[in-house]
């Protein structure tokens, strides 16, 4: 009898916790905040500043969906996860979304029953080397030390390239970035690989960032991008939607100083309906009109939340590279607003 | 026949000093670190290694900068000072995010509160750390009060945006001013009355901390006087236990059902309150301290009662307490950690809001609670069984037997074993970092070195977070060695 209860319950919260995924967007609107999976703390992608301000790369994009979604960009709770919490907190619930840098992955996405939604960011493993060292392409590191973070995909990847390339690396596992850079400017291994854009940032920051450079080759792909629960598919397209939004308004030439004079004087019908000035695609997902202005006004395009999060101005100096947009030979690419 | 000496010696001679080699600092070093050959290898050793660390690490510490803004300047600065290659630490950074570090992002123009609670913790903590003694309650109170009404002070000039010159600043100094003077002055006239302060505190905290309506912290604490009321109406029928139990049946009726209508309808006809703060903008020391805290001081009084249970004779009890001793010693810490932040979420009612603090306290303080109850029952097991019969021979009953013999000898004795269980407690709060909160030692560094200009930071934070808990877990040590010397009853 008791058993039976108890079964009851979980069964019945269970049911209600399958109701409640059903509609995020609408507990998102009836909660009046986004809650956004984020960083505990990533260099340009997304952490916390000296007062408490969650900033960066993959904020933007929160700020963007609570802009279109709820109307106020600042709606936003940010909940900072990890890397082993942040699928669970997804699945359970406990967030909207996450836009934390997160690969996608073909086992994430369908045996963990996530939806990728985009791409907002096209990274590769890479490799940074000594300049002494006198080696200039990663297939020469025969023989080397190498510093790698234990439990991550960049340790296999590692594995992977060194076996295809019949060479042999000595890896010298660390547990963070930091301990990382630490380990490799003490001279305890030769390169130091992870991300390339991590990569950069490091190096960036290096007391002698002269003298070390970064090796051409890429040796896996990375794309990160948001995440939502698998079988939200209204919740998932705003999201999606969203984010192409910013990449239309790059493509457009909309931007956050000039989206109001575009939107006075502009003549291509695309851009008018994706500021909700002609047609009703904001109804289609269960937004109103203005829904595409908000967002692109949230913190601008996706080429200037590029520019300043993580662009050539910042000092992580990161170039466009595959995040381009296609017409520049990037990979970034929306589909039409129809 | 008389001899005649050409010389007798009439008084001592005065005792000569000892061979330089049986005196001062030589005997001492050839007693202590030169006694054979051994010792005098270990002394090189030992001399050496602590040569090559200082030497290593002294620079370092001495060519630190304090002004700078970011670590480029901070390389730069030591350059210019100490020449190039010399190295120093960027003590900058603690200057920079030391707010970080303590309250991690509550809001700004809000460090008075956490600061205040803090202050009067120790207020709150002086009659239960020095029962009864109005010297030390005094001292305690008004240092207390001096340091925070100095840390007030001082935060409200760092962030002189907030409240300094503002009305609302000066008068949050002023109200210091007062409540500590008039707690000092109550600490003087009658020590005793402060433990009035200790049973209010967890209210006034949760309230200074979270803000909000005053009359949550209120309904709750109206809980507590239903339970009281209760047990004392019930108590002479039903006995202890019963009545105990009847009054937190009522009581729990009170909190979870009645209390939010009726603290929402006090709320709408008296809406007081002040601005309300989110537990995730908690973080640093203040989360450390707040799960700390809160999870030492529960985890004591269910520690006791689960040590209690397990040597009772009452099959069922026993069979609880053990089991659940045995299933919390059982799993790490941090398996509990991601029950509370990823598992329970599953089993809540969907928009359930609870909190993760709050489920993070619950289950350190069961965690803390398993370990406590085993340490007191090695206490129990210590005492003589002539102490529990002579209990029974006076005709005590068992709750006046466990209070007023077997507990105070118990205690008395565990008392080593109680400290280091809390000591690991509050340096296992760092562990949160492992759900996401925003733990000092990692959390907040992890905060700090993802901002540019402070990237690639890698022993400052560690040394200044260090520092600050070694303060706290040794203060600790230091006052359980007091409370041992104080408790000295025999002469062994």
């Amino acid at each position: 009898m008791k058993k039976s209860v108890m079964l009851g319950t979980l069964a019945a919260s269970a049911l209600l916790a399958g109701f409640a995924s059903a509609g995020t967007l609408d507990d998102v609107k009836a909660r009046g905040e986004l809650i956004c999976g984020s960083n505990t703390g990533l260099t340009g992608f997304g952490a916390p500043d000296a007062n408490g301000n969650y900033q960066g790369f993959d904020v933007a994009i929160c700020k963007a969906l609570a802009a279109a979604v709820l109307g106020d960009a600042n709606k936003v709770k940010y909940v900072p996860t990890t890397g082993e919490t942040r699928f669970t907190a997804l699945a359970s619930g406990e967030v909207d979304l996450l836009v934390r840098n997160s690969t996608w992955t073909f086992s994430r996405d369908n045996d963990l029953k996530l939806d990728f939604v985009a791409v907002n960011y096209y990274d590769g493993q890479g490799f940074m080397v000594h300049k002494d060292l006198g080696v200039s392409s990663a297939k020469e590191l025969d023989g080397a030390t190498i510093c790698i973070q234990t439990g991550t995909t960049t340790e296999l990847n590692l594995a992977d390239f060194f076996k295809s390339n019949n060479i042999s690396y000595t890896p010298v596992t660390v547990a963070d970035d930091s301990e990382a850079q630490r380990q490799y400017l003490a001279g305890a291994c030769d390169a130091f690989t992870t991300d390339a854009s991590g990569l950069a940032a490091t190096r960036a920051t290096l007391p002698d960032a002269e003298n070390h450079i970064i090796l051409p080759e890429i040796i896996s792909k990375e794309p990160l991008g948001p995440v939502v629960r698998h079988g939200d598919s209204n919740w998932g397209d705003v999201v999606r939607w969203t984010y192409y939004a910013l990449v239309a308004a790059e493509e457009k030439g909309i931007t956050q100083a000039n989206i109001e004079e575009v939107a006075a004087s502009t003549n291509d019908p695309e851009v008018k309906r994706i500021l909700g000035l002609e047609g009703d695609l904001g109804a289609m997902m269960g937004l109103d009109k203005e829904w595409g202005k908000r967002a692109i006004a949230a913190s601008g395009n996706y080429g200037e939340i590029f520019a300043a999060n993580i662009g050539e101005g910042t000092s992580i100096g990161l170039a466009r590279g595959l995040n381009a947009l296609y017409t520049q030979g990037g990979l970034q690419y929306a589909p039409p607003f129809r | 026949m008389p001899t005649k000496a050409a010389f007798v010696r009439k008084d001592m001679l005065a005792p000569q000093e000892p061979p330089v080699s049986e005196r001062g600092a030589i005997k001492w070093a050839r007693e202590n670190l030169f006694s054979g050959p051994l010792n005098t290898f270990l002394t090189i050793v030992g001399v050496l290694a602590v040569f090559l660390i200082v030497k290593s690490a002294l620079p370092w510490l001495l060519n630190g900068v304090w002004n700078a803004n970011s670590m480029a300047e901070c390389r730069e600065i030591v350059a210019a000072r100490h020449g190039e290659g010399a190295t120093g630490a960027c003590w900058a950074m603690v200057r920079e995010r030391w707010h970080q570090y303590l309250f991690g992002f509550y809001p700004q123009e809000l460090f008075w509160r956490p600061t205040m609670a803090f202050g009067l913790m120790f207020v709150a903590l002086a009659p239960v750390l020095y029962f009864g003694n109005r010297t030390i309650n005094m001292r305690m109170t008004a240092v207390a009060g001096v340091l925070t009404i100095l840390a007030l002070a001082g935060v409200s000039a760092s962030f002189p945006q907030t409240i300094a010159g503002s009305e609302a600043g000066g008068l949050a100094l002023l109200a210091a001013v007062i409540v500590f003077a008039g707690l000092t002055a109550v600490a003087w006239m009658a020590p005793r009355r402060l433990l009035i302060l200790t049973l209010l505190y967890p209210a006034i905290g949760f309230y200074l901390l979270w803000g909000g309506s005053i009359w949550g912290p209120v309904g709750a604490l109206a809980g507590f006087a239903i339970l009281a009321v209760v047990y004392n109406l019930t108590k002479a029928q039903l006995g202890v236990v019963v009545a105990t139990g009847a009054g937190v049946v009522v009581a729990a009726i009170w909190w979870l059902v009645v209390q939010s209508h009726v603290t929402g309808a006090l709320h709408s006809i008296l809406p007081l309150g002040t601005a309300h703060v989110d537990s995730d903008e908690f973080g640093g020391f203040l989360l450390a301290f707040v799960i700390g805290v809160t999870a030492i001081a529960a985890s004591l009084p269910m520690g006791i009662l689960l040590a209690l249970g397990r040597r009772s004779d009452m099959p069922l009890i026993k069979a609880l307490s053990v089991g659940f001793i045995e299933f919390i010693r059982g799993v790490p810490l941090i398996t509990m950690l991601f029950t509370a932040s990823l598992l329970l979420q599953y089993f809540l009612p969907p928009r359930s809001n609870f909190d993760l603090i709050l489920r993070v306290i619950i289950l350190v303080t069961f965690f803390s609670a398993a370990y406590i109850a085993e340490v007191i029952r090695g206490g129990l097991a210590a005492l003589p069984r002539g102490q529990y019969e002579a209990a029974d021979a006076l005709g005590l009953d068992y709750w006046q037997a466990q209070r007023l013999i077997v507990m105070p000898q118990a205690l008395k004795i565990s008392i080593p074993g109680i400290v280091s269980s809390f000591i690991g407690l509050f340096k296992d709060t760092t562990l949160v970092a492992l759900v996401g909160l925003h733990d000092p030692l990692q959390g907040v560094t992890k905060v700090v070195r993802a901002a540019i200009e402070w990237k690639g930071i890698y022993w400052e934070p560690y040394i200044f977070v260090g520092l600050i808990f070694f303060a706290c877990c040794f203060s600790m040590s230091r006052y359980s060695m007091y409370l041992e010397r104080k408790l000295k009853r025999d002469h062994r």
